[in-house]
């Protein structure tokens, strides 16, 4: 296969674009189109700062990467979950890339934070560990983009993260879910940021295909948690899907933005958000969902620590 | 040829005579559209011919959460 630019042999084919391309133009490609996406989208302009999710893994680091090529105005944000070594083989990626770069990062640690680690929080909530944790990345990045002035969110979240959430939403009819997903959101309340996602037109494949070819050093392994969860059988099957018709994802997840979010977006109803009794987030409830798990866990942990008291023996 | 998989598990496969790297995925069971195929700094399309004497790895790109 050729390079559809210079005819030299190619190192990434895209079926689903009609397209091949060697190294160097391919990576020209990734950037120019992730530059589009931003712009198309008005996600955030050059003057902006933004606060750029990085876990370590390939799709934020490529996220980050390009950003800085594009000339954006960065800032990393880290969790350090705590889940073993893939947490600190996590951090230890992430903190050396900005090393490197010379680019500022914001690492927050989970265990500070929530006053438990998420194998923590797992075992206290009774839940799997994806529950915490989602609510915990979403919670603490909002709140940490808020007080350090960032007005915008952006997450390495690639189309195969978004065609299999659409495909979770509609197996399962979530409407609340459904209404709500989109590359770009717009801030629905003081307290809450805009968030976008620069890299929804760009397949897992070739997010990684830019992190190779850029000799991006994240980190290759999954979390130990991720193994069984339902987004990666259907990530799966998508794919098995995409490989005998290619475009399938890409035309999936553009025809859901095209034809049915803004019919649901006319029909949802307008969530009522306010502030956290407790913290003063915005939420629905009259405590958010954060507050309370950490209460719960808080509780837990007392419960650990508290000496079993001792047997009383009848006075003598 | 060797094959290289880091990911679940790391194993290797050993492999005799060449072939395209669309017949080695049929072989080997993995989908080229969630997986890369990594010679030395390079990335493979799946019509490049992988020789005998090459060791490739092949890496999921799919990442679960
Ligand atoms: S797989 Fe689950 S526990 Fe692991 S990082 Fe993702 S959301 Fe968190
Ligand atoms: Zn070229
Ligand atoms: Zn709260």
């Amino acid at each position: 296969m050729r390079c559809v630019k210079c005819h030299e042999t190619a190192s990434v084919d895209l079926p689903s674009r009609n397209a091949a391309y060697c190294a160097p133009h391919y990576l020209e490609h990734f950037e120019y189109e992730v530059g589009h996406n931003i712009r198309s989208l008005k996600m955030f302009t050059t003057d902006e700062r933004v606060l750029v999710a990085v876990s370590g893994g390939k799709d934020s680091l490529a996220l980050w990467e390009t950003l800085i090529r594009l000339g954006y105005k960065t800032t990393g944000f880290h969790l350090h979950l705590g889940i073993g070594e893939y947490s600190d083989l996590s951090r230890e990626k992430t903190e050396s890339y900005a090393r490197a770069h010379n680019v500022e990062l914001i690492v927050v640690e989970v265990e500070e934070a929530v006053g438990a680690t998420i194998p923590e929080v797992s075992t206290a909530l009774r839940r799997v560990p994806c529950s915490g944790c989602g609510l915990t990345k979403r919670y603490l990045m909002n709140r940490t983009a808020r007080q350090q002035g960032f007005p915008v969110l952006a997450t390495g979240h690639n189309l195969d993260d978004e065609a299999a959430t659409l495909m979770g939403g509609i197996l399962h009819w979530q409407m609340d879910s459904l209404g709500r997903q989109a590359p770009a959101l717009e801030s629905t309340h003081p307290k809450l940021g805009r968030k976008v996602k620069p890299l929804y037109t760009f397949s897992e494949k070739e997010t990684a295909s830019y992190a190779v070819l850029r000799r991006i050093d994240y980190v290759v392994d999954e979390c130990p948690n991720s193994t069984g969860a339902l987004s990666l059988l259907y990530k799966d099957v998508l794919n098995r899907i995409e490989a005998e018709s290619h475009g399938t994802k890409l035309r999936f997840f553009q025809g859901y933005l095209k034809n049915l979010r803004p019919a649901l977006a006319s029909t949802g109803q307008k969530v009522e958000l306010r502030e956290c009794a407790t913290c003063g987030e915005a939420t629905t409830a009259e405590v958010c969902a954060y507050c309370r798990m950490v209460d719960r866990v808080y509780k837990w942990k007392q419960r650990r620590v508290a000496p079993t008291p001792a047997p009383v023996s009848p006075p003598t | 040829m060797k094959v290289i998989f880091r990911i679940p598990k790391p194993h290797q496969v050993e492999l005799q005579g060449r072939r395209r790297v669309s017949e080695l995925a049929r072989e080997l069971g993995f989908n080229l559209e969630s997986h890369l195929v990594i010679r030395g700094d390079d990335l493979l399309t799946r019509d490049a011919v992988v020789e005998d004497t090459d060791t490739i790895e092949v890496r999921p790109a799919i990442s679960g959460g």
